[in-house]
């Protein structure tokens, strides 16, 4: 990764110093530090005075005070184009900052409201005869349900995806590759409800029931373009010399597919299908339509409505009982957990088998 | 308006890397003084040294002095910016600003600076380029992308607008070397009508075009790759490229090595 | 690491060499078989693009020929009702407005965290923040919807009765009907922090593609950093963030969880963004599911396919400027 910080270093003011032509008063290298706790000390001096009851209040005031100062303090010490300088900083920063606290609180939010009920008996229990106050229950029914369309999904879409992507890569040329790489890019960004309702009027007409396997149908739409994608950037990587080398050897190009370029990318095309996966497994909206959601242990995701991690989630949180909505946070802990872990070992596959580029 | 320049004990690193070390010379205002030597030998980066902008490149480091007629560049309380605004700079390949017009590249140091009448910025414009031997060429599509010209145009493009502000010093980093012969040319006159008004500093890797263009060369040199390069000697061109002091140079002009 | 490097590769040393008869035979019928199959998948693919937009169509044509309304500028939604009246004026203006706000916030906002993780971050931390932002994507629409009606709205209750006091001139912050923030400003914040992710993402990746000359240009002009972002910075990667706010867009436009968990809707088209009410697409199917009777679910659909021919266009944009943007700067380099 090509990175371009620019950095200049500044030598904080020294008034028994001389200044020529090139030299100018400058801010001590504190000084950032000091405005964004003066912003902070204003905003939260404010905000308690004037009896504002949103933290969110205060934390933009102090933002406003924060960014004011900054740009007053290097008008007056240094100039107005320093100042548009150091505005544009502590703007930046602002942005970060922000970013980060909706990241921080939703996880913290999760973690610590979660952790409470999950034990071993909310594993493994369903929700079969439980009602909404009652504390007891569990998603063991929903994450078998999750589990299973999640794997049916995976084993829809991740061969759909692969042989896409090697015909995009080793095959595709002309008008029919053009169209798919385009429709590639486009089905990415079908939102999953669409994906659910275009299979809802498939149920519709062939008069089908809800099934696990019509929620994983929607979910292998969802998954195809991002396998897709990711392989065809993977098989890219492979150097040509390779492919040339095999079919020098007089080996059949399907082979040299096979043997050849396909493991070589196989950390790639791996770490792509895991994130996949990660995404799908939080959908909700197909369960809704086409799964129905179930109080009680599906095992076979062939026949019947079942339940999955997220629309248990969803359905807890509809209940709106105090016992209902701990039994939500408890489960988006569970699917939180599952998300950032595969993410987190796709990603460390990736970095282990990165192909050293030039760069 | 041309300054003086005189270096001492200047030593630069890339990280833990040392890039060239303790080079000390001066080099004469209104006067083309080249730098030449083989490959790595830190040239380029003692040349960047000169307007601070060695320090911009990641993990980039720098001791020593560089006076500006009296004043450090590295002192304390010397602002960066400000530097680069006194010591312009030409780089390698021709790097006009994409999305400007021509007008409003040569406008854009100016613009920073503040100088915002419109007509002594038209005014300033087309003395800059009139005095990049450009204006001729220009004057009917001063707002047509700067991409669009030639090579060579674009590299007098960037000549004018780093003569726009109106620097004491102006640093050349190869800037012929992705030119044709013909613009190479036109910017060898160009340096020879600037140096009236500036104080040139410029590095080339071509050894006839030194000995045309300067009055001044300096040789640099390295002990093997990954050593720090040197300042080997510097004295009146004439005298370095008929009767070096340093058998190295002597070696290097007459194509022994490098 | 290695393995994809030439020299470390054996190359193809598990194919053993075959007869020269045998290996043409079997090679043929085997790359037929296999190209057909990889040449299918692509075929397959387009072929589940066209029956989206073609059985969508279709039961939207079964609906709206019994809709008693006009579809497209009916207020109601009572596909049960006798007789059946819907349309999606609300829905588009609802799924629009929220759209909206989320991109006012949330470009802004990723622009300058592109250009911290691109420009401004000391270079250690960079690498690792960017991941973190990616980490936002990651989290499932549900959770954040959770948050968004636990969290964040009971927080922007104070921002809101603020807001009202000193901005109801603006019309926009006047709230007629004080509450808890189940409304559309709060749905657009929370969309905004869901739509980050991907707008950062994809503009710090065009940021670091500014040619280092570029930046240099400014910086030996005397340029500040912000001047060399101004400069060189934003005018190369503008239509990098263009493409990369209509990614965005697409997401918003199609969210379903995070808005039906938020919003309090009704079939009113209101700007008062402070008041609860309106609706989006998505929210409406996810919501008016359970109950919708045959027709229903056909309405529903029709209302699917719209928001589908939006995400097409938004998204089919999108991916046409990033397509152009490739070929300039393919040219230039």
């Amino acid at each position: 990764m090509s990175h371009t910080a620019i950095k200049d270093t500044r030598t904080p003011v020294d008034p028994s110093d001389g200044r020529g032509s090139l030299s100018q008063r400058s801010l001590p290298r504190w000084a950032p530090t000091g405005f964004a706790a003066a912003g902070l000390a204003i905003g939260a001096g404010v905000g308690a005075g004037a009896g504002l009851s949103s933290k969110v209040q205060w934390g933009l005031i102090a933002v406003v005070a924060f960014l004011v100062i900054s740009y007053t303090a290097t008008t007056v010490v240094e100039n107005r184009r320093q100042a548009k300088d150091r505005l544009a900083t502590s703007v930046v920063w602002v942005c970060f900052v922000l970013a980060v606290i909706p990241l921080v609180s939703l996880l913290w939010t999760t973690i610590s409201r979660g952790i409470g009920s999950l034990d071993p008996h909310f594993l493994t229990h369903s929700m079969a005869g439980v009602i909404g106050s009652d504390p007891n229950g569990g998603v063991y029914h929903a994450v078998i349900g999750t589990l299973e369309q999640v794997g049916i999904a995976t084993v829809i879409a991740t061969p759909i995806g692969l042989l896409t992507a090697v015909y995009l890569v080793e095959y595709g040329k002309g008008a029919l590759a053009r169209a798919v790489t385009f429709f590639v890019d486009v089905m990415t960004g079908i939102p999953s409800i669409v994906a659910g309702l275009f299979i809802l009027s498939i149920m519709l007409m062939a008069k089908i029931g809800p099934s696990g396997l019509m929620g994983a149908i929607a979910l292998s739409i969802l998954m195809v373009p991002v396998v897709v994608r990711s392989t065809e950037e993977m098989l890219k990587l492979v150097p040509n010399e390779l492919r040339e080398a095999a079919l020098a050897l007089g080996v059949p190009k399907w082979r040299m597919i096979l043997k050849v370029v396909l493991p070589t990318a196989i950390g790639g095309i791996s770490t792509g299908v895991m994130l996949a996966i990660a995404r799908i497994a939080g959908e909700t909206a197909p369960v809704i339509l086409l799964v129905y959601g179930s109080q009680f242990i599906n095992m076979d995701p062939f026949n019947g409505a079942q339940s999955s991690l997220p629309f248990y989630i969803y359905e807890q949180y509809k209940i709106g009982e105090v016992e209902a909505i701990n039994r939500a946070w408890s489960a988006a802990l569970l699917l939180i957990a599952f998300v950032m872990i595969l993410n987190l070992v796709a990603r460390g596959i990736a970095r282990w088998k990165a192909p050293k580029t030039g760069r | 308006m041309a300054k003086r320049i005189d270096v001492s004990g200047l030593t630069a690193y890339y990280g833990t890397h040392r890039a060239i070390d303790d080079i000390s010379m001066t080099v004469e205002p209104r006067s083309v003084t080249a730098f030449i030597g083989p490959s790595g030998c830190g040239k380029s980066t003692f040349l960047r040294t000169l307007n601070r902008m060695h320090e911009v490149t990641p993990g980039g480091r720098v001791e020593g002095k560089v006076l500006l007629d009296d004043e450090n560049l590295y002192g304390p309380n010397v602002d960066p910016v400000a530097v680069r605004r006194t010591v312009g700079m030409v780089f390698q390949r021709p790097n006009p600003f994409p999305t400007m017009s021509i007008f409003d590249n040569v406008a854009a140091g100016l613009r920073l600076n503040g100088t915002a009448r419109k007509s002594d910025l038209a005014e300033t414009v087309e003395k800059s380029l009139k005095g990049a031997n450009l204006w001729n060429e220009v004057k009917d599509r001063l707002n047509k992308p700067g991409s669009g010209l030639s090579g060579g145009q674009q590299q007098r493009l960037c000549i004018a607008r780093a003569i726009a502000v109106e620097p004491q010093v102006l640093l050349m980093d190869e800037p012929c070397s992705a030119l044709d012969p013909i613009s190479t040319l036109a910017i060898e006159d160009l340096i020879g009508e600037l140096k009236e008004r500036f104080t040139i500093v410029i590095v080339t890797h071509n050894m006839q075009q030194a000995a045309r263009v300067s009055d001044r060369t300096a040789f640099f040199n390295l002990a093997a790759v990954g050593q720090p390069g040197k300042l080997v000697e510097i004295d009146e061109t004439e005298r370095i490229f008929a009767n070096p002091s340093v058998q190295a140079t002597e070696d290097y002009i007459s194509g022994r090595f490098g | 690491m290695a393995s994809t490097t030439p020299i470390d590769t054996p190359p193809a040393s598990p194919v053993p060499p075959a007869g020269p008869s045998s290996s043409s035979s079997t090679g043929r019928a085997g790359d037929k078989i296999f190209s057909g199959l990889s040449r299918g998948s692509g075929i397959l693919l387009l072929v589940v693009m066209a029956s989206i937009a073609g059985f969508l169509t279709y039961r939207a044509a079964i609906a709206i020929s019994k809709d008693q309304g006009n579809f497209f500028t009916t207020f109601d939604w009572s596909p049960s009702a006798n007789p059946p009246v819907f349309g999606i004026a609300v829905l588009l203006f609802g799924t629009i407005v929220s759209s909206i706000i989320a991109m006012v916030i949330a470009v802004p906002i990723a622009v300058g965290i592109a250009l911290f993780l691109s420009h401004y971050a000391p270079r250690k931390v960079a690498a690792p923040l960017a991941y973190v932002v990616d980490l936002l994507a990651a989290v499932p629409s549900i959770i954040y919807g959770i948050w968004g009606a636990l969290v964040l709205v009971p927080y922007l209750g104070g921002l809101n009765v603020w807001l009202d006091q000193y901005f109801s001139w603006t019309y926009v912050f006047d709230q007629t009907q004080p509450g808890v923030a189940r409304n559309m400003l709060t749905v657009g914040i929370l969309l905004a922090i869901m739509i980050l992710p991907i707008v950062t993402s994809v503009s710090r990746e065009v940021f670091l593609q500014v040619p280092r000359m570029n930046e240099e240009a400014a910086l030996a002009l005397g340029a500040t950093r912000w001047e060399v972002i101004r400069l060189s910075v934003l005018p190369f990667g503008r239509s990098g963030v263009i493409s990369a706010s209509m990614l965005g867009l697409g997401r918003a436009l199609g969210e379903t969880m995070a808005v039906a968990t938020v919003l309090s809707p009704n079939y009113l088209i209101s700007l008062h963004l402070l008041d609860p009410g309106g609706a989006t697409f998505a929210q409406n199917i996810a919501a008016k599911f359970d109950e919708a009777n045959p027709l229903g679910r056909d309405a529903l659909i029709a209302s699917g396919l719209v928001l589908f021919v939006l995400t097409l266009l938004v998204n089919g944009a999108a991916r046409l400027i990033i397509a152009r943007r490739k070929e300039y700067s393919g040219a230039n380099a």
